[in-house]
């Protein structure tokens, strides 16, 4: 049974729909990208899995348990076994780094401090910012904070790893670890995992499977060999990063020159 | 005819969206009290939230009872001595303080000082996503984060009105007695004759006990419910204080009427 399941997944705020009839499904151990252009709607879908958003139409199962039709509690209950990267790390500022990545070890387990400690110290070291323990987290650089985020989203060992953009903002060294740090965990715990990115070399380097959303349809999908390969326009256009193609630049807008008051 | 009816709907409008905020404010208290058991097992949350509602607004309590009792010290004083009964300005300072003016001034100096910024504080979590990402850690934050802050601010705003209390009292001893020369020993006594322990000073706390709640709920609630926006956190901000101060002096008059109706 996939751990994560979308059957025919719609959403729309208020009146613009932003996913439609998305259908995919994710294994326990697959690590699955999901590729597509700014507001294509990849941030709403990992929300979808997190019962942040409730999809309008279709299922979104986790484990097998449809999450829109959870309650509260429920709702809770599942989310202990997943594991989310914010877009924007989502640190919280009033504690420490040290303390941001004990924060899930010290709510939701009974450890003692001797192995949060121990714990929180390994989880630093894998993200190669043990250094910065003390630090608070206005004095993290933005690919630093990226770092730590992602530190304290794999403190629990989550069955499911949701990663939103973990490559943005990293230097070449620490984007390759992370990629290789987020493949590692994969394989360790059996988790099934989530990429959505743009970064298509580091993610086609380590990812087992890739999902392409446009304008909240997935218009393409395959195994990183097979996309290579791909003859699809889109995937041709998304991957050897081509202007021109299916995949437009601009968000639809009124003509240009009319919209700077000149005639054409 | 056409326009009798915009009137109507305009004026409805807000009403409407009044009383829906205040359905949202109440569902929200209930879910702050059913997830307050959680936050209160572990006291150095709400603890931590006391010290910053709580103890960080002292000195501008205490500066300003004060003041305020010096002032009631002078403009009573000026007044009495016209009945020629001076020698009352320590019933006249205390029960004024204990009454009234300590809760609802220290209540207003709370919502101003602590209140919004609890407000400031949950909405730029909101606006950051820590909240969000508290949830998708398992971890509600209305019991992490809003009960406590809650409970750090009902717990606050009495010791805050007693200590304004006292400070004033002993302004207005500073002014009676040493500066225009009253007799120490009937001010005090005098004082402590006139004021009843359970009239007094349990309705005045009694008082500052709702104002607690009022300013903390309307504090924790705006902040939830701030639009993620920079505009969004300063118009939450401004509403805090703004609606706790309506809401104190309301409050201040429907308790007095209950309380010292007739005495
Ligand atoms: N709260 C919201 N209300 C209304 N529309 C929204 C909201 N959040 C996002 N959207 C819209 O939904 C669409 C998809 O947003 P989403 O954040 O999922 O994009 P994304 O694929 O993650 O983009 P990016 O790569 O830039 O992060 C966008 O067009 C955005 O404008
Ligand atoms: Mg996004």
């Amino acid at each position: 049974m996939p751990l994560i399941e979308f059957e025919n997944v719609s959403f729309a705020y208020d009146d613009t729909p932003i996913l439609r009839d998305v259908s995919l499904q994710i294994e326990a151990g697959q690590l699955v990208a999901i590729m597509g252009g700014s507001g294509s709607g990849k941030t709403t879908l990992l929300k979808l899995i997190g019962g942040q958003l409730r999809a309008q139409h279709g299922r979104v199962l986790v484990d097998g348990i449809e999450v829109s039709r959870l309650n509260e509690g429920e709702l809770y209950q599942l989310r202990r076994k997943l594991g989310m990267l914010f877009q924007f790390g989502a640190l919280f500022t009033d504690l420490s780094v040290f303390d941001n990545v004990a924060f899930p070890l010290r709510e939701r387990t009974q450890l003692p401090e001797s192995m949060i400690r121990d714990l929180v110290l390994m989880k630093l070291q894998a993200v190669g910012l043990r250094g910065t323990a003390d630090w608070m987290p206005q004095a993290l650089s933005g690919g630093m904070a990226r770092r730590v985020a992602l530190a304290r989203a794999i403190a629990l060992d989550p069955q499911v790893m949701l990663y939103d953009e973990p490559f943005t903002g990293l230097d070449p060294i620490s984007l390759a670890t992370v990629g290789q740090l987020i493949r590692e965990l994969n394989d360790a715990l059996g988790t099934a995992s989530i990429v959505v990115t743009h970064d298509v070399a580091e993610s086609l380097a380590i990812v087992d499977y890739v999902y392409f959303l446009d304008q909240g349809q997935l218009v393409a999908q395959g195994t990183p060999a097979a996309v290579r390969t791909s003859t699809h326009p889109f995937v041709q256009q998304f991957i050897n990063a081509q202007p021109d193609g299916p995949l437009p630049f601009h968000k639809p807008a009124p003509p240009y020159a009319q919209a700077l008051g000149v005639q054409a | 005819m056409k326009l009798l009816f915009d009137l109507v709907s305009r004026l409805g409008q807000p009403v409407t969206n009044t009383l829906i905020k205040l359905g949202f404010a109440a569902r929200f208290q209930l879910a702050i009290l059913r997830h307050s058991a959680t936050a209160l097992l572990r006291p150095q949350l709400t603890l931590r939230e006391i010290w910053f509602a709580g103890v960080l607004s002292v000195l501008i309590i205490v500066v300003s009872g004060l003041f305020v009792g010096m002032v009631l010290a002078l403009q009573g004083y000026d007044t009495l001595q016209r009945f020629g009964a001076a020698s009352s300005l320590g019933i006249l300072v205390a029960l004024s303080l204990v009454r009234e003016l300590g809760p609802v001034v220290a209540g207003l100096l709370f919502a101003s000082r602590a209140g919004s910024a609890i407000t400031a504080e949950i909405g730029l979590m909101k606006a950051t996503e820590q909240l969000a990402a508290m949830e998708m850690m398992a971890v509600n934050p209305i019991a992490r984060v809003v009960a406590p802050k809650f409970w750090g601010g009902v717990i606050s705003m009495p010791l805050l009105a007693a200590m304004f209390s006292a400070m004033g009292i002993f302004g207005g001893y500073l002014i009676g007695v040493q500066l225009l020369g009253l007799d120490e020993g009937s001010f005090w006594s005098q004082m402590q004759g006139a004021v009843d322990f359970r009239l007094d000073v349990m309705n005045g706390v009694i008082k500052s006990l709702f104002f607690g709640f009022a300013v903390s709920l309307i504090a924790v609630f705006e902040g939830y419910d701030a639009p993620p926006t920079a505009e969004g956190i300063s118009t939450a901000t401004t509403r805090t204080v703004v609606t706790s101060a309506l809401v104190i002096l309301a409050l201040d008059f429907i308790l007095t009427a209950f309380m010292f109706r007739g005495v």
